[in-house]
């Protein structure tokens, strides 16, 4: 069953690697697209990382090479480097040479280990940022699952088009309104901005200011426009409906 | 949902698997990756051009310079933007959430920390300083000296391990390493040589062409080092907290 020129041969033995990145990439892909929870979806996407780390470096293998370190032999500063003993046999030419082609063939191919080796920790800076977000999205929403976010971001677009501030509707809405949720948004980060600078310059208050910092956090998160708008933006985007497309394009132009 | 989902990963696997039979095999010696010039080259001539025993050091610092010194300022800017998300956001102040509790740490585990964060940090210098002869460099050293002050911020809160390394000093440090790799990038300028060119460094190093490169790749995993070490704990220190700067985990 797995003699020489089967496909389970081709499959199991002589490219179990290419089989192994495929099941961990198509493992990420899936819970990247099926999973509800953002948190599960960042899981996904770091095992999809993981195979092609995976690929990368299995491309690198050679038969009968070993790690891309000299050896011994072809260190510059190796058993063959001019010390007081060896300075005699190899004179004041010495230098180290350029290696053949025969012996680079027993060295394992460095330039997948590079790219793959700032690939992780990148990797592990990015996937911080994205768990940050995640982290955010919890402050203001309380959740984290994609269908009651999508459910909380269409109750509180109701709740902003009953406001007073928009009482026409968004397609007629007028300059000078657009001009007043503008202001009301600018006085709101100008608020939010002062107590915060105070706190790093003074470490010890937050205690105090906590309270107030509170009410303001409340503040944030009831009101919808203060939302951070790239996230809704990518929320919305994502949802399939296009009744929910139609109203995120209003938000974006209020 | 996830029935429908299995569609795209189901052909999304059937062509990769499809494509999987054209790629070289498991260990080809003759792979394309392996045959291409430039690797050929790297292995053949790192030696003879930077002396340097480490292979991937030497591409990494050297060879590819540029690349990976914006990949360090990605590192950096990841931590800053984690910085800039999570500060001032809802929870800050001094109210416990629910899962919180106040215990006194654990002596087993202070002390246990106590005698293995020197370890660590030790074998961090050692890891970064050593990278050019044995597997190392300044990510992996400066990963490793972010672990230690987790491990710090995890056996007693986060105040005490942000006593010994704040979030301001973390920026500082984080941009110093930066500077540290656009420095000796731009000395190698002024020095006559182009942007990175370490080799020009013989002017102000008492030491040949080769070595001179051999030394800066040395500052530059510094820098390296730094950034990342910095930007790992601050990582840790915002998303363990919610931004909130306080309490353990």
């Amino acid at each position: 069953m797995i003699e020489d020129g089967s496909i389970l041969n081709e499959l199991l033995i002589k490219r179990l690697n290419y089989l192994i990145y495929v099941v961990l990439l198509l493992i990420g892909l899936h819970a990247m697209i099926a999973k509800r929870n953002l948190i599960k979806k960042l899981i996904g996407m770091a095992i999809f990382q993981t195979a092609i780390i995976l690929f990368y470096v299995s491309i690198a293998v050679k038969e009968e090479a070993t790690v891309p370190i000299y050896k011994a032999e072809h260190d510059p500063h190796g058993e063959h480097a001019k010390t007081k003993e060896t300075a005699a046999d190899y004179g004041d030419k010495y230098q180290p040479v350029a290696l053949s082609d025969e012996e680079v063939r027993g060295y394992a191919n460095p330039l997948p280990h590079v790219l793959m080796l700032t690939a992780i920790v990148v990797g592990v800076a990015t996937l911080g940022l994205a768990l940050a977000l995640c982290q955010r999205i919890f402050q203001g929403y309380g959740t984290i699952e994609e269908d009651e976010l999508l459910t909380k971001l269409e109750r509180a677009d109701a709740r902003a088009s009953l406001s007073p501030v928009r009482k026409t509707s968004p397609e007629k809405s007028s300059p000078e309104e657009k001009k007043r949720v503008r202001k009301l948004s600018k006085s709101k980060e100008l608020a939010k901005e002062a107590p915060r600078t105070r706190s790093q310059s003074v470490k010890r208050k937050t205690s105090r200011q906590s309270g107030n910092r509170k009410n303001e956090s409340k503040e944030i998160g009831n009101s919808p426009a203060s939302k951070p708008d790239k996230t809704r933006k990518k929320i919305v985007s994502k949802s399939t409906q296009t009744g929910k497309k139609d109203r995120g394009g209003e938000r974006k132009e209020t | 949902m996830k029935l429908i989902s299995m569609i795209p990963v189901a052909a999304v696997g059937g062509l990769l698997l499809f494509a999987a039979k054209d790629f070289p095999e498991w260990g080809a010696v003759d792979s394309p990756a392996s045959q291409s010039p430039v690797s050929s080259h790297f292995i053949s001539h790192t030696g003879v051009d930077t002396e340097v025993p480490n292979m991937v050091t030497a591409v990494l610092a050297d060879y590819r310079g540029f690349d990976t010194m914006f990949e360090t300022v990605v590192v950096f800017i990841a931590g800053v933007a984690v910085l800039a998300i999570l500060r001032g956001s809802g929870r800050r102040g001094s109210q416990k959430r629910e899962f919180e509790v106040d215990a006194e740490p654990d002596l087993i585990v202070t002390n246990t920390v106590r005698l293995i964060v020197p370890v660590i940090q030790i074998f961090a210098f050692y890891v970064l300083a050593h990278g050019h002869v044995s597997p190392g460099g300044g990510f992996q050293g400066g990963v490793a000296m972010g672990a230690s002050f987790i491990l710090v911020a995890l056996a007693w809160d986060l105040e005490v391990a942000l006593e010994r390394f704040s979030i301001s000093r973390c920026m500082v440090v984080a941009s110093l390493g930066i500077v540290i790799y656009g420095g000796i990038g731009f000395l190698s300028m002024i020095l006559g040589g182009e942007f990175l060119d370490y080799a020009e460094l013989e002017k102000v190093l008492p030491v040949s062409r080769e070595m001179a490169r051999y030394h800066a790749m040395l500052g530059v995993e510094i820098g390296v080092g730094f950034t990342v070490s910095a930007i790992m704990f601050a990582l840790y220190a915002n998303l363990s907290s919610e931004g909130r700067l306080k309490g353990g985990l």
